[in-house]
């Protein structure tokens, strides 16, 4: 049937693939392809699904530890955690489907992730998400951000995973292309892992899940090209969840993997059922031959072409030792799910597609997977703007008024709009619920925990792509240190603009050269990853986002801090140096209208060194809370804490101050933390840290129900947390 | 005290309330599976928290047709009891085990947050680890929360004393503020006729164990143990 269509020039445009591709495609298949192994190609050697212009660069990011059990190349990184037990996780953008249909979009962006960690043999215990939208202004925003987090929480709130963290940040540059990054962590038996390369020659092949269905088709290609003014065409390309089915699907492959029934598994994800059996069949060296007649489908009359590109959801496949049907069978009929073998492994080397009792395609399975095209885009970096001065920078005539200001921008804003719609409790082990540095989620029966983050700052990227890759990774770090937990890998996910444009590409090149400095000095491996190109609308490129997130593990939960003030009458400390680094600064882009200067500096030595002084000083019990300075600096820091515990502060100034009040307060110098530590304790804990060679100044005392800056301003807790809580509510109409 | 945990496809706090059970009993309960027709000798049934069915058609409508659910309405009308939490208060109404109906939040979104519970009826085997008018902090996840019934049934439920939580202020006092999703009279949770089936959309099992930050739900689940020591 797909042999009648003639392959035209314009059929092959149509399918993504440039005309060096496709000569590439006749060299492989050495005749013409169908319409069916042409779609096949398509999707196989889209951006998405064959990284060809990150490739290169991916290859450099360090992604060994003693502890990494799997890296990337699998469907989710693995690492130990001891006892027999190890996290199995992985972030993955879903922006195109969610700037076009926002709940249905972001719902499968959680389910495709979900779908990656439990296909290892983990039970996913904690989902978390990076968004970005554009302009709160811009007529599309509030309408994107209502869908995006309805779907996220529908989806997760379903399944009965908590969404228990996350980050939200708004700029003009996503106006026309949001991100929506979810990720996912679980939990399984490290000697329990299950893998994707398919084995033994007649083993069978099979699927479960849901049934097939028109959804979807394209979506891979889709996701590998930019947005012009039509994009909302694309809508039939997005899929639709049903995350009950999902919830079905966990715990019936759960209860599969207890047996030892499967060889080998694989979500259906991007790409659908042609890049999970091209997947399985090259990683294990073998064929496959899928007898479509058996696909179980959602109405009549598809098409081999429809079954092969549907991303329909909620899918897996699977290799079963042989014998071993009449067992899976059971459990999937007992989940009530579709449950067929549609094919068996061979030892051709080769992916053969019956249907109808014909042949319908037949391809070589190595040279699709592993030969698809590997591009080294040039790449030309803008230049990085000068640091500025300090003393250069605007003051503001009421530095409170500022600080009232800066807590009710979008970015700094209390997010509790979001994470209250999300069920961030369900499982009862989240012991550090959202809106802290990182969520803390028990290991289920154990005292141990683990802290989970996701953090980029797209400006900073914007301004100097190498410095803002490192950010990113070292405010993760931070982020988990500030709980008492100890880093210990991260995932990616890598949003960048049209690669064929050098400036984009000098921005993916730079971010991964910092990502890797950083993960280098912090021994912090790239376990798993994903890559989302083409953020472009109109040929206006989104800011350069690499969003990290970042896992590490606390041996004793009791031991962990929160950002809270726990108590008034504690003295307050700041570790790490301050210069005043206001370039890209909150307080200069929100308060003075300049997105300019030298992003803050990473200095990844007093990184390390500051968080790990800070890290001992908590397992030692002597801090009581702590929080890292990242966004809006030592101001909105030391407020935030102050409104989460409800305890006010009395800050001191140092004497002689060498940058101005302003920068001082808002700076966003980086390796920074404020802690608490009680009276009698400071003296010791500030002689420590000179004897470490950690800068660590008092700043302040907790107590009654005001911010104060001595000699400066003094303002209420009620009416920061006014400003900081109502913006979001406000915005979207529900206060 | 013998509890049993009914398990529907889509329930996803079933393995919370078997902590808190066996926190409070010393032994796991029974996870009994939905498609089974017969109950094994229990003091207590609960109907767990979650989305079973996927909430579609209507939330707890599809899992109330499941086949165990003729044995919980038998083992109600003997007069043994059932704790329906969240979804499973859904389900005890879609079952007629409790009056009313569950509609969609006034605010139309999901909420998950801690709220205050003020204890209305403390006389109950679930509730008498309690004192009437004591105010608790115990966390709502639920999209469909919205406590509805005619005015005759909420007079009725007043007046025998059937009303077991109303949403308040921290205080004590009640306040549209306080109630998450608008239902009628605050109602956060009620029994039956006769007392011995209990309702709630609150999940007091998230917050047994201080680890998880308080244990006003704690009283609850030992208060049952005691009743049936």
């Amino acid at each position: 049937m797909t042999a009648d269509i003639a392959i035209t020039p314009q059929i092959v445009a149509e399918h993504g693939l440039s005309e060096s591709e496709y000569d590439r495609v006749l060299e492989i298949m050495g005749r013409e392809p169908n319409l069916l192994e042409l779609g096949i190609f398509s999707v196989m050697w889209s951006e998405h699904c064959s990284y060809k212009s990150s490739k290169k660069w991916l290859k450099t990011l360090p992604t060994e530890a003693p502890w990494v059990i799997c890296g990337p190349g699998e469907n989710a990184g693995v690492v130990d955690l001891g006892d027999g037990q190890a996290a199995i996780f992985k972030m993955e953008s879903h922006n195109h489907p969610s700037f076009i249909e926002p709940y249905q979009g972001a719902a499968t962006g959680v389910g495709g992730i979900l779908r990656d960690v439990f296909t290892m043999g983990a039970r996913p215990i904690a989902n978390m998400n990076a968004l970005r939208f554009g302009s709160p202004a811009h007529p599309k925003t509030r309408h994107l951000v209502a869908g995006v987090v309805a779907g996220i929480g529908g989806y997760g709130n379903c399944v009965g995973v908590p969404t228990v963290g996350g980050e939200c940040n708004f700029h003009p540059a996503y106006d026309g292309n949001i991100l929506v990054n979810a990720m996912t962590v679980g939990l399984a038996d490290s000697s329990r892992i299950f893998y994707s390369a398919a084995a033994g020659v007649g083993n069978p092949v099979i699927y479960v899940g849901s049934k097939t269905g028109r959804d979807g088709i394209h979506g891979a290609t889709m996701a590998s090209a930019e947005f012009d003014d039509d994009s909302e065409e694309k809508r039939p390309t997005v899929q639709v969840g049903d995350p009950f089915t999902e919830k079905l699907l966990i715990e019936a492959c759960l209860e599969l993997m207890a047996t030892d029934a499967i060889v080998a598994i694989q979500d259906m994800g991007a790409a659908g059922l042609t890049s999970s059996s091209f997947e399985m069949a090259s990683k294990g060296e073998v064929g496959i031959e899928l007898d479509l007649d058996r696909v179980p489908v959602r109405e009549d009359g598809m098409t081999p072409y429809e079954m092969m590109l549907s991303e329909s959801q909620e899918r897996m496949l699977m290799v079963l030792r042989p014998g071993a049907e009449d067992t899976a069978r059971a459990i999937f009929e007992k989940w009530e799910l579709d449950f067929a073998v549609i094919g068996r492994v061979t030892d051709s080397g080769r992916m053969v597609l019956r249907f109808g009792g014909a042949v319908v395609g037949d391809l070589p399975v190595a040279p699709l997977a592993d030969a698809a095209p590997e591009y080294d885009r040039p790449h030309e970096a803008a230049p990085v703007p000068a640091r500025l001065d300090p003393a250069a920078t605007p003051a503001s005539d009421d530095l409170g008024e500022a600080l009232v200001r800066l807590l009710g921008t979008p970015d700094l804003a209390s997010k509790r709009w979001i994470w209250e719609q999300y069920d961030h409790m369900v499982g009862a082990d989240t012991i550090g619920r959202p809106g802290g540095d990182a969520a803390l989620v028990r290991l289920h029966g154990t005292r141990k925990a683990l802290a989970i983050t996701t953090d980029c700052t797209p400006r900073y990227c914007q301004a100097d792509a190498r410095t803002g890759g490192a950010q990113a990774v070292a405010e993760t770090w931070r982020n988990i240190t500030a709980t008492g937990a100890r880093p210990l890998a991260i995932t990616d996910c890598m949003n960048f603009g049209n690669p064929e444009r050098p400036e984009i590409m000098a921005q993916f090149v730079g971010a991964i050269a910092g990502m890797g400095e950083a993960c280098r000095a912090l021994d912090y491996p790239v376990v798993s990853g994903n890559v989302s190109l083409y953020n472009e609308t109109n040929g206006k490129a989104i800011l350069p986002t690499p969003a990290i997130g970042g896992i590490g593990l606390i041996a004793d939960c009791d031991k962990a801090v929160s950002i809270a003030f726990p108590a008034e009458g504690l003295d307050v400390l700041l570790i790490g140096d301050t210069r005043g680094e206001l370039g890209q600064s909150l307080y200069l882009r929100e308060l003075h209208g300049k997105e300019e200067g030298a992003p803050p500096a990473v200095d990844l030595t007093a990184e390390r060194r500051n968080g790990d002084f800070v890290r001992d000083a908590i397992h030692d019990g002597i801090v009581s809370a702590c929080h890292d300075l990242s966004d809006g600096g030592l101001a909105v820091g030391i407020a935030e804490m102050a409104l989460a515990g409800n305890i006010g502060v009395d800050i001191t100034v140092p004497e002689g101050l060498a940058i101005p009040l302003h920068a001082w307060l808002f700076g966003e110098d980086q390796a920074r933390y404020l802690v608490t530590v009680a009276t009698p304790q400071s003296a010791g804990i500030l002689a420590a840290a000179a004897a470490a060679n950690v800068p660590a100044i008092s700043v302040g005392r907790t107590g009654g129900s005001d911010l104060t800056v001595r000699n400066g301003f003094t303002i209420s807790l009620a009416t920061l947390r006014e400003a900081r809580e109502s913006w979001l509510p406000t915005y979207m109409g529900t206060a | 005290m013998k509890a049993g945990v009914i398990v529907f496809p889509g329930s996803n706090c079933d393995r919370d309330v078997m902590v808190a059970l066996e926190q409070a009993t010393g032994r796991p309960p029974a996870a009994i599976w939905h498609r089974e027709t017969v109950l094994p000798d229990l003091d207590l049934v609960v109907l767990p928290g979650g989305f079973s069915y996927g909430d579609y058609l209507r939330a707890g409508a599809m899992a109330a047709q499941s086949p165990i659910m003729r044995a919980v309405v038998a083992h109600a009308e003997a007069g043994r009891h059932v704790l329906g939490i969240c979804n499973g208060f859904q389900i005890a109404i879609e079952a007629g085990l409790l009056p009313g109906a569950l509609l969609r939040n006034a605010g139309l979104h999901f909420v998950c947050r801690d709220v205050w519970l003020r204890v209305e009826n403390a006389a109950t085997p679930f509730t008498r680890g309690y004192r009437g008018g004591d105010v608790i902090r115990v966390p709502v996840a639920h999209h469909d929360g919205n406590y509805f019934a005619d005015p005759e049934t909420l007079a009725r439920l007043r007046g025998e004393g059937r009303v077991a939580f109303r949403y308040c202020a921290a205080d004590g006092d009640a306040g549209e503020r306080a109630n998450p999703n608008g239902s009628a009279d605050d109602i956060a949770g009620i029994l039956n006729e006769r007392g011995n089936v209990l309702g709630l959309m609150p999940h007091p099992e998230r917050l047994a164990d201080p680890a998880l930050g308080g244990t006003d739900g704690r009283p609850m689940f030992t208060a049952l143990v005691e009743s049936f020591a």
